[in-house]
């Protein structure tokens, strides 16, 4: 069995894996990082998007083997266990759940737009997450919780100016 | 669901990729972003009993100038022929094209190379190669893009031969270039896409290039519709009353998307559409 090497929310993993497994079940099953659901077979509903070194991918659809050596980072490795991430605040803040299968991809793939760009309109926020389905709110919620939360991440006209 | 099992191995030169495929024989296949593979290996719609994982074979990686042509590397992702500057520059329809497909995290991953391998014939890539004349460059040979696509998922790669990359020529550099797909939801698959390119000199058409994607089991030149407009007029009149036989020659599938003749309708609708952005009219 190959041997992996992987680093998840910050911590190290070493583990020997059938190469079958994917990265979604290697997190869920084996690291108990359950915060990352699986919610289709044919790759297209966005549940399972975690950063892999850094970019949004679909973890059902990467090998855990071909993650080794990289850095994962799953919706589990957002929040400091006290605090919200700015994300997770406005998504509770905005109402943009509801039974909330989709909310672990929603927030990993918004995060991956705000990187690339941290200002972005409705439309363009609609575009990156267009991976992502969800089934319960008609995405007006969430469109509005990834601007809410962009505001939130870049620095206020305010602070830029106390900063000067 | 889960995959079958399958061992794996991870070439680092493409000498030892190749010769990992002839020691796999019939059961070896290559995977590079495995965003149309592992799908299929979750659905059990493919059993391969070895994976041979191109990611770290460095001659498949870049994008490379050789002078009158650029050198695409297989793995390149979408994302990084989104930003390509070689790109940009000198085959910006493989970028707008590109941009058409699947979504952000899938293009992390999914490489310029496997969506060609993987010869869907609603996989957008395919028609623009075509269109360019581009050349597949493999372990062995150089296929022209013409031969390159056989028949539904199925190229004529064989089995123990791995992809390198694609040649595009410079020659289009300069052309007004349009992809236009048509599709029902934000992030899916072209019912029809049309790749055109067009040479404008002046108000006349110099030449034209047009690649049709999902009208057969690969992709095809709209041939008829190059010819009409060749010399003619670049105008919205001639290009819709030339893209009239755009679907001549073809024969596209039915499906819960779209019968035939649906298809075929809007092939002749979206080419007098991309004709007429290419050209800037
Ligand atoms: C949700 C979703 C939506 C999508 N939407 C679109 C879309 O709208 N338009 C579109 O065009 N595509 C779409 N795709 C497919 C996407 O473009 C894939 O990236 C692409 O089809 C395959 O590239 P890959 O690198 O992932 O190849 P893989 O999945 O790794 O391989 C695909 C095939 O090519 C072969 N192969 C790969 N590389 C090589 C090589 N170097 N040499 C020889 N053989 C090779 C493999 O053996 C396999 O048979 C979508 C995919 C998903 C999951
Ligand atoms: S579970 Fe990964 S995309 Fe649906
Ligand atoms: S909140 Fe239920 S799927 Fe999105």
């Amino acid at each position: 069995m190959p041997r992996v090497s992987i680093e998840v929310d910050g911590v190290k993993y070493d583990d020997d894996v059938e190469p079958r497994l994917l990265l979604a079940h290697y997190l869920r099953d084996r690291l108990g990082k359950v915060g990352t659901p699986i919610g289709c077979d044919t790759s297209n509903c966005g549940a399972c998007t975690v950063l892999l070194d850094g970019m949004s991918v679909k973890s059902c659809s990467v090998l855990a083997v071909q993650a080794d050596g990289q850095d994962v980072t799953t919706i589990e490795g957002l929040g400091d266990g006290q605090g919200l991430h700015p994300l997770q605040r406005a998504f509770h803040q905005e109402h943009a759940l509801q039974c909330g299968y989709c909310t672990p991809g929603m927030i990993m793939a918004a995060l991956d737009l705000l990187r690339e760009n941290p200002d972005p309109s409705d439309e363009e926020v609609r575009e990156g997450l267009e991976g992502n389905l969800c089934r319960c709110t008609g995405y007006q919620n969430i469109v509005r919780a990834v601007r809410r939360a962009a505001g939130d991440l870049s620095p206020k006209p305010a602070q830029q100016e106390a900063t000067r | 669901m889960i995959p079958g099992s399958f061992d794996y191995v991870r070439p680092s030169s493409l000498d030892e990729a190749v010769s990992a495929l002839r020691d796999a024989g019939d059961e070896g296949k290559v995977i590079a972003g495995g965003q149309s593979l592992l799908p299929l290996l979750r659905l059990r719609l493919a059993f391969p009993e070895v994976l041979i994982d191109v990611a770290s074979v460095p001659e498949l990686h870049g994008v490379r100038d050789e002078g009158s042509s650029l050198l695409v590397g297989a793995m390149t992702t979408h994302y990084d022929v989104l930003r390509d500057p070689l790109i940009r520059e000198h085959a910006p329809l493989v970028a707008a094209a590109t941009s058409t497909v699947a979504d952000p995290a899938v293009r992390h991953r999914g490489t310029f190379g496997g969506s060609l391998a993987h010869a869907d014939p609603a996989g957008d890539l395919p028609a623009v190669v075509l269109a360019m004349d581009g050349v597949f460059v493999t372990s062995s040979r150089e296929i022209p893009a013409a031969e390159f696509f056989a028949d539904y998922l199925t190229s004529t790669l064989e089995p123990d031969e791995v992809l390198v990359g694609v040649r595009l020529p410079k020659a289009f550099a300069g052309w007004g270039f349009h992809y236009e797909k048509f599709h029902r939801t934000a992030q899916a698959w072209a019912i029809v896409g049309v790749a055109c390119l067009v040479d404008r000199s002046g108000g006349e058409v110099a030449g034209a290039r047009i690649g049709l994607t999902n009208m057969g089991s690969t992709p095809v030149r709209a041939s008829a519709v190059e010819a009409a407009v060749r010399g003619g007029a670049a105008d919205r009149e001639a290009f819709r009353a030339a893209a009239a036989s755009a679907a001549e020659g073809t024969s596209p599938p039915s499906d819960l998307h779209g019968s035939s003749d649906y298809r075929r309708h809007l092939a002749t609708v979206l080419t007098a559409r991309a004709l007429s952005a290419a050209a800037g009219v």
